[in-house]
């Protein structure tokens, strides 16, 4: 039995937060490796870009809601995701059309592109806030959990509990099904195939006849789709605030980075392995400890490796450390 | 030219006679600066003050009280020095009302007050460093120091059965006073505090923060931090993890936000903050909207009770010198004596005049505590069907 509840502490305190946090963060880190991976560069609008994607979402979610639409146990924010990629998925190809394309038919070099899409971040910062104000705003709606930690507890007679939610089930499953789905999207069809060519030599695959503005588009396209999804299950398990999406990017970048950025793959990696670092270095394992170890063993600390002050720096010490040892990151990425 | 002379000499004798019994106050306040839309109401309750007590008469028999504003501008310590200095050697004030912030209030008060011996009132500087700066006796404050919010939390704690608690506090200098006055007036209770672990505002995710604080454990938690910031994150990662059942929330997360967002998963949260049920409070509301002041508006009650209080002690100690007053400062604002409350200064000064004790309680229930500031009022909340319901008062 104490070995149960030693468990189900650690699986409600440390196992299903990161994975929630890490899919979360994935997907996030997905949008941006992909950009870099065909425009080589890092697009520090990438957290803006799950901020205008969110609160699109959440526009169409109070439509929806004011005419009476629900999605049963489920967030109305789920119907009204298609609505906010294709939103999202505008406002960037414009973007692209009006900023980016200038630059990239100058040749400029790839920093430049960087500037550039800070001054991009700045003017969505902006957008976002114009439109749907800076303050906390909260559109779940359906039910929260698929069970609380109350019932947990009279279902096993355990002491510790364990809460599931239902944005964690969903994070985590839109986590898989997109993985999959861009998986083979990438490695299938004519267009991935297309994209591949381009990220790996641009100028074979100019010259095999791929249409280089239409990877690009079709990048963006993902990216605003990515980041969407992101944003909005971000959102639905915490809640939406134009700063704190800003204040994301660092952890995706670190997340992409820490994969290797321009693959995807190292992306999924890479967030799941910034969300454990921050999470799991930081807990205290006084509550576990008391669990599995005799009574007189008993800790009085509370077995914490580093205070949580110090959790954004844990991730950044990840960063640092594959990049002395691995500089392209877990995954072979396309930064040298 | 008999008469000239006549004229001139009843003249000079008139005016004399005035200077002398005009008695100056300056109100130095953040005129302009971060508190620059909180000052004009604060200043105006002040010069309510002052045209009550000149109505009366009764002042330091008939004597006038004329008010002279100075900007302290709340940030510049500099600034504030200098308009205080102006204040004490240019105008010849008897008494300061301010500085209204801290900052400006500990340079006033060590580079001018405390050299040139001139009692200050401030009614809202509330930093806890004030309480321990040497200041013989000149400082007084009629706002409570933020020390006193987290010592009343832990009483009320301690009432309410609570033997162990975590703490988590936003990671600034408001959250860290809270934190450590709850934890040391509880630990003095004999109360157990388990962790006291910040956190950041603004951040995305703070399932490692409530990890750690479960794994401490504890009977409530308390969160000293803002209802639309990080404070609210934490409270939402709890009651999604089911961590905590319990939470205590000092004054930064009374928002409004929280309750419409949480509504009955909150339902046992208790926690205090600034408030009284004292009927002073609903007079001066009175009085300022028939003057045309905005009542409503922060501090201003504390104002007005701070330069009531700085004349009622000048009629006690029948004198306006600050070394003859500053020891009657606390001897009318505490009991014994017959309670005052705004709109009646005219009687305290008459019992003050015939020798008789006061206990001015005006409109923020002033009750004045060692070294010289407020107990301050506290309303004690719990959160009941989602809804918040007063408990009683502190």
């Amino acid at each position: 039995m104490d070995a149960a509840n030693a468990l189900v502490a650690f699986t409600n305190y440390v196992l299903l937060p990161g994975a929630t946090y890490g899919a979360q963060l994935a997907l996030g880190a997905l949008g941006a490796t992909l950009i870099y991976g065909i425009m080589r560069f890092s697009n520090f609008a990438h957290g803006d870009t799950m901020a205008f994607g969110t609160m699109a979402t959440i526009l169409v979610t109070w439509l929806l809601q004011s005419i009476g639409i629900s999605f049963g146990p489920l967030p109305t924010a789920l119907i009204a995701l298609p609505v906010g990629i294709i939103a999202t998925a505008t406002f960037v190809l414009a973007t692209d059309r009006l900023v980016y394309r200038h630059y990239r038919r100058n040749k400029v070099p790839s920093i430049i592109l960087v500037m550039v899409s800070l001054g991009v971040m700045f003017v969505m910062n902006g957008v976002v806030r114009m439109i749907i104000g800076v303050d906390d705003r909260q559109f779940a709606d359906g039910a929260r959990f698929v069970f609380t930690a109350a019932q947990f507890k009279t279902w096993t007679g355990l002491a510790e509990p364990i809460a599931l939610r239902v944005s964690q089930v969903i994070s985590l499953i839109a986590a898989v099904v997109v993985v999959a789905w861009l998986y083979w999207f990438l490695e299938k069809t004519r267009t991935g195939k297309s994209m591949r060519a381009f990220s790996d030599n641009e100028n074979l695959a100019l010259l095999s006849g791929i249409n280089p503005e239409r990877v690009v588009a079709i990048t963006w396209i993902l990216a605003a789709a990515l980041a969407t999804i992101a944003g909005v299950l971000y959102g639905l398990d915490k809640s939406f605030r134009p700063f704190t999406y800003f204040q994301l990017l660092l952890p995706i970048f670190a997340a992409a980075v820490v994969g290797g950025l321009g693959n995807p793959l190292g992306a999924i990696a890479g967030g799941f392995v910034v969300a454990f670092s921050e999470v799991a270095v930081t807990y205290s394992f006084r509550k576990v400890a008391t669990y599995l170890l005799p009574d007189d063993w008993q800790p009085d600390g509370l077995l914490q490796l580093l205070t949580t002050d110090y959790k954004v720096a844990v991730s950044f010490s990840v960063l640092v450390l594959v990049l002395l040892f691995k500089p392209s990151g877990l995954f072979k990425g396309k930064a040298a | 030219m008999k008469k000239f002379l006549l004229v001139s000499a009843s003249l000079l004798v008139l005016a004399t006679a005035a200077k002398a019994e005009d008695v100056k106050i300056g109100i130095e306040m953040g005129f302009t600066g971060p508190i620059e839309t909180l000052t004009p109401p604060m200043a105006q309750a002040a010069e309510l003050v002052i045209k009550e007590v000149n109505d009366s008469g009764l002042f330091l028999d008939g004597a006038k009280v004329t008010a002279v504003r100075a900007d302290e501008t709340c940030i510049d310590a500099g600034a504030a020095t200098a308009a205080a200095e102006r204040l004490i050697t240019g105008d010849k004030v008897a008494g300061i009302i301010g500085p209204s912030c801290s900052g400006a209030a500990t340079a006033v008060l060590t580079n001018v007050a405390v050299p040139n011996g001139i009692v200050l009132i401030s009614p809202s500087a509330t930093s806890p460093a004030l309480s321990t700066l040497e200041d013989k006796g000149l400082f007084f404050r009629t706002a409570p120091s933020d020390a006193r919010e987290g010592e009343v939390l832990a009483q009320i704690m301690r009432d309410r059965g609570i033997k162990s608690v975590a703490i988590s506090y936003t990671n600034n200098d408001y959250g860290k006073g809270v934190a450590s006055s709850v934890q040391t007036a509880f630990e003095k209770l004999g109360g157990k505090v388990t962790l006291s672990a910040p956190h950041e505002d603004g951040k995305g995710d703070y399932s490692a923060e409530v990890g750690s604080l479960a794994s401490a454990g504890g009977d409530a938690l308390v969160i000293a931090g803002y209802a639309d910031q990080g404070g609210a994150g934490i409270v939402q990662t709890v009651l999604d993890t089911g961590a905590f059942s319990k939470f205590a929330f000092p004054n930064g997360m009374w928002g409004a936000s929280l309750v419409k967002r949480f509504g009955t998963q909150l339902d046992g949260a208790f926690g205090n903050l600034p408030g009284t049920d004292s009927p002073g409070a609903a007079k001066l509301m009175e009085m300022t909207e028939k003057a045309g002041i905005a009542g409503s508006a922060t501090f201003v009650p504390e104002t007005y009770d701070a330069t009531a209080l700085m004349l009622l002690a000048m009629q006690a100690a029948k004198s306006s010198a600050s070394a003859d007053y500053k020891s009657k400062i606390m001897d009318v604002a505490n009991a014994p004596g017959e309670k005052i409350y705004p709109g009646e200064l005219a009687k305290a000064l008459q019992i003050l005049k015939d020798g008789g004790d006061i206990d001015y309680v005006g409109a923020s229930a002033v009750e004045l505590i060692e070294p010289g500031e407020s107990a301050g009022a506290f309303r004690e909340q719990e959160i009941e069907g989602g809804a918040v319901k007063t408990v009683k008062f502190h």
